[in-house]
């Protein structure tokens, strides 16, 4: 992990008729690092994304990737540098097998030029590279999992779908909204080993969480979102101490308080 | 005492837990189970313009023909990108009054015509839909109705392009034979080669358009040039009926426009069954010679045309090939056991 910054977000402003979603948001994520996004419900987190990723047009303000201002350009463009996002309803193609489903971004121009994941710059047979990533992504490669069509997936493999859809794109930054929330405990667990691989090899995330204790196991650094605004942001111990966020994000729930002390 | 025993078996059985692709593997039978279909296709429209009583007979299978290349191209718009052409009257009438004008103008044959205006033409359709292809919803369908009720005013406003007469003096194919055959294996080819595109990775992406095309758009393609390249093609397939036309009647006029060319493939697809691309093609077949022997009725055609597809939807709504391809599959046999 370095300290370059990877994407630079510029005081990003989103209003939806009269109400403003995002108040000038302003943050940074470093080359490699993982930074953990929390707030209540309705904050803005999903909005920022996709303002971010370009699925909605921001109201003003900047993003640089690398230096570079993508804020006005389309999706697909943005996607096209490998910033990727994963999308809190999951949105998979339900007619095809799990496998078939990543030979489309396969066949997008960004992974014919990378070969994407651990393509090492050469696209092979999209139906294999599909499997591979899905083996890497945790779907078991001698059953029938791969295979099966991603409406009688469950939740868990479809999280891990949406990760592997962005793998297909050798990204350099992840948006992930909420990929934890809906799975079980086990689950998560085996999901966060491949977090930390993915930091490992040297992507970047964003990772937006309802799950504190398994955010803080991964991010070394957190922001707090609260009706749009920047509340605070700092390691997660700095965050969990700070009223400002007890009082948004928990209220005055004991239960919330005791969960806070795993942090 | 006789212990043998017998059961029926699917005759597909082996043939549907491999994969496609594999056929070096199979026996002649399953072979012939496979391509039995095809080949009675292609034979059977082959030997169409042999066992037509008559020349009317004959010109009406190169009209059904042109019918089918619409129909083909509405399913592939569809049933496989999404999008829901009305747009046959406008693929038709730019196509046709492109070749006719080359032909008259600039001296062309029609099968040096043909192609270009076919080319020419998909290209000027799909400019003119371009606009439309980033929004969801019914505005695609709603412009490319549009157009063709636009084209016909400003040709009879302006009289441009022979006005309301039309133009005249355009030249046929040099037989009725060529005409048959060209605009038959036109339909083969493009029916073969749809379904073969369809199939493709490029056709894995043009149904992940229909699907979810947020999901396209964050794995880093547009889906509007994802769009325009299947409208292209579409419109390729109606501009090439279009051109056709014209030097099957020998005129080239406002007509053309005519929203029978829009209507009729959908009815067809219906019929047939939408997203099998060769059940429009089955829907063609019987829906335009019925047309044809209700040309005396004149406008109570309509009237018919209404009840035939009422009568497919309430009955039959998977329509023909659907429901043929499922009794195939179902062919069972007598197996020792
Ligand atoms: N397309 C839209 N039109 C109008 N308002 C919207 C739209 N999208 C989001 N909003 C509003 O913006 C606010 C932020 O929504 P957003 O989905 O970003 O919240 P979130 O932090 O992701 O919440 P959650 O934790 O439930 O996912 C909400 O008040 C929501 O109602
Ligand atoms: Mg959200």
């Amino acid at each position: 992990m370095s300290d370059q910054p990877i994407l630079e977000v510029k005081e990003v402003t989103k209003t939806f008729g009269g109400i403003l979603a995002l108040n000038r948001v302003s943050f940074h994520v470093n080359e490699g690092e993982i930074l953990g996004i929390i707030g209540p419900n309705g904050s803005g987190k999903t909005t920022l994304i996709n303002s971010i990723t370009g699925f909605i047009k921001m109201t003003s303000g900047k993003v640089l990737f690398r230096g570079k201002d993508i804020s006005r350009k389309p999706a697909h463009k943005i996607a096209d540098m490998g910033v990727t996002r994963t999308f809190q309803i999951m949105r998979p193609y339900y007619s095809l097998p799990a496998y078939k489903n990543l030979v489309i971004p396969l066949f997008s121009p960004r992974a014919k030029r990378t070969g994407g994941w651990r393509g090492g710059g050469k696209l092979g047979d999209r139906n294999t590279v599909g499997i591979d990533i899905l083996e890497e992504i945790g779907f078991e490669r001698d059953s029938f999992v791969p295979y099966k069509m991603a409406s009688t997936l469950p939740t868990g493999y479809l999280k891990r779908l949406e990760l592997a859809r962005c793998l297909a794109l050798k990204p350099e930054i992840i948006l992930c909204d909420e990929v934890f929330s809906g799975l079980s405990m086990s689950e998560i667990a085996s999901m966060v080993p491949l977090i930390e691989r993915l930091q490992m090899d040297g992507i970047a995330l964003i990772m937006i969480e309802h799950r504190l204790r398994e955010l803080f196991r991964v991010a070394r650094r957190v922001m707090v979102l609260n009706f749009g605004e920047k509340l605070i942001e700092g390691n997660p111990e700095e965050v969990m101490a700070n009223a400002k966020v007890k009082e948004a994000y928990f209220g005055s729930d004991e239960e919330v308080e005791e969960d806070m002390s795993y942090a | 005492m006789n212990t043998e025993q017998r059961r029926k078996e699917r005759i597909d059985r082996g043939i549907k837990v491999r994969t496609d692709g594999l056929y070096a593997v199979m026996s002649w039978r399953e072979l012939s189970y496979l391509t039995l279909p095809r080949i009675v296709l292609i034979v059977g429209l082959l030997i169409l313009p042999f066992v037509m009583p008559s020349m009317y007979w004959q010109r009406v299978i190169s009209i059904v023909c042109i019918y089918a290349l619409l129909a083909v191209s509405f399913d592939l718009l569809a049933h496989f990108v999404g999008l829901v052409s009305l747009g046959g009257a406008l693929f038709i009438g730019v196509g046709g009054y492109l070749s006719a004008i080359m032909n008259t103008s600039l001296g062309f044959p029609p099968l040096l015509a043909i192609p270009i205006a076919t080319i020419a033409g998909a290209g000027i359709c799909t400019l003119l839909l371009l606009p439309c292809l980033p929004l969801r919803g019914v505005y695609f369908a709603i412009v490319s109705l549009m157009y063709p009720l636009a084209m016909t005013r400003v040709i009879e406003a302006l009289d441009i392009l022979g006005g309301t007469d039309g133009i005249m003096g355009i030249d046929s194919f040099p037989n009725r034979w060529v005409e048959q055959y060209f605009v038959i294996l036109m339909v083969l080819l493009f029916l073969f080669g749809v379904r073969r595109l369809v199939n493709l990775d490029i056709g894995l992406v043009l149904r992940a358009v229909k699907d979810n095309d947020q999901a396209v758009r964050a794995s880093g393609m547009s889906i509007t040039l994802y769009k325009a390249v299947a409208v292209f093609i579409s419109s390729a397939m109606g501009c090439l009926g279009g051109a056709c036309i014209v030097h099957i009647y020998m005129w080239s006029g406002m007509s053309l426009f005519a929203l029978d060319f829009s209507i009729i493939p959908i009815a067809a697809t219906v019929i047939g069954g939408a997203g099998t691309l060769v059940g429009p093609v089955l829907g063609c077949l019987i829906l335009v010679p019925v047309s044809e022997l209700l040309r005396e009725f004149g406008t109570l055609r309509i009237v018919f045309y209404s009840l035939i597809l009422v009568g497919f939807i309430v009955f039959r709504s998977e329509g023909i090939m659907v429901y043929g391809q499922r009794k195939y599959h179902q062919i069972e046999r007598w197996v020792k056991v």
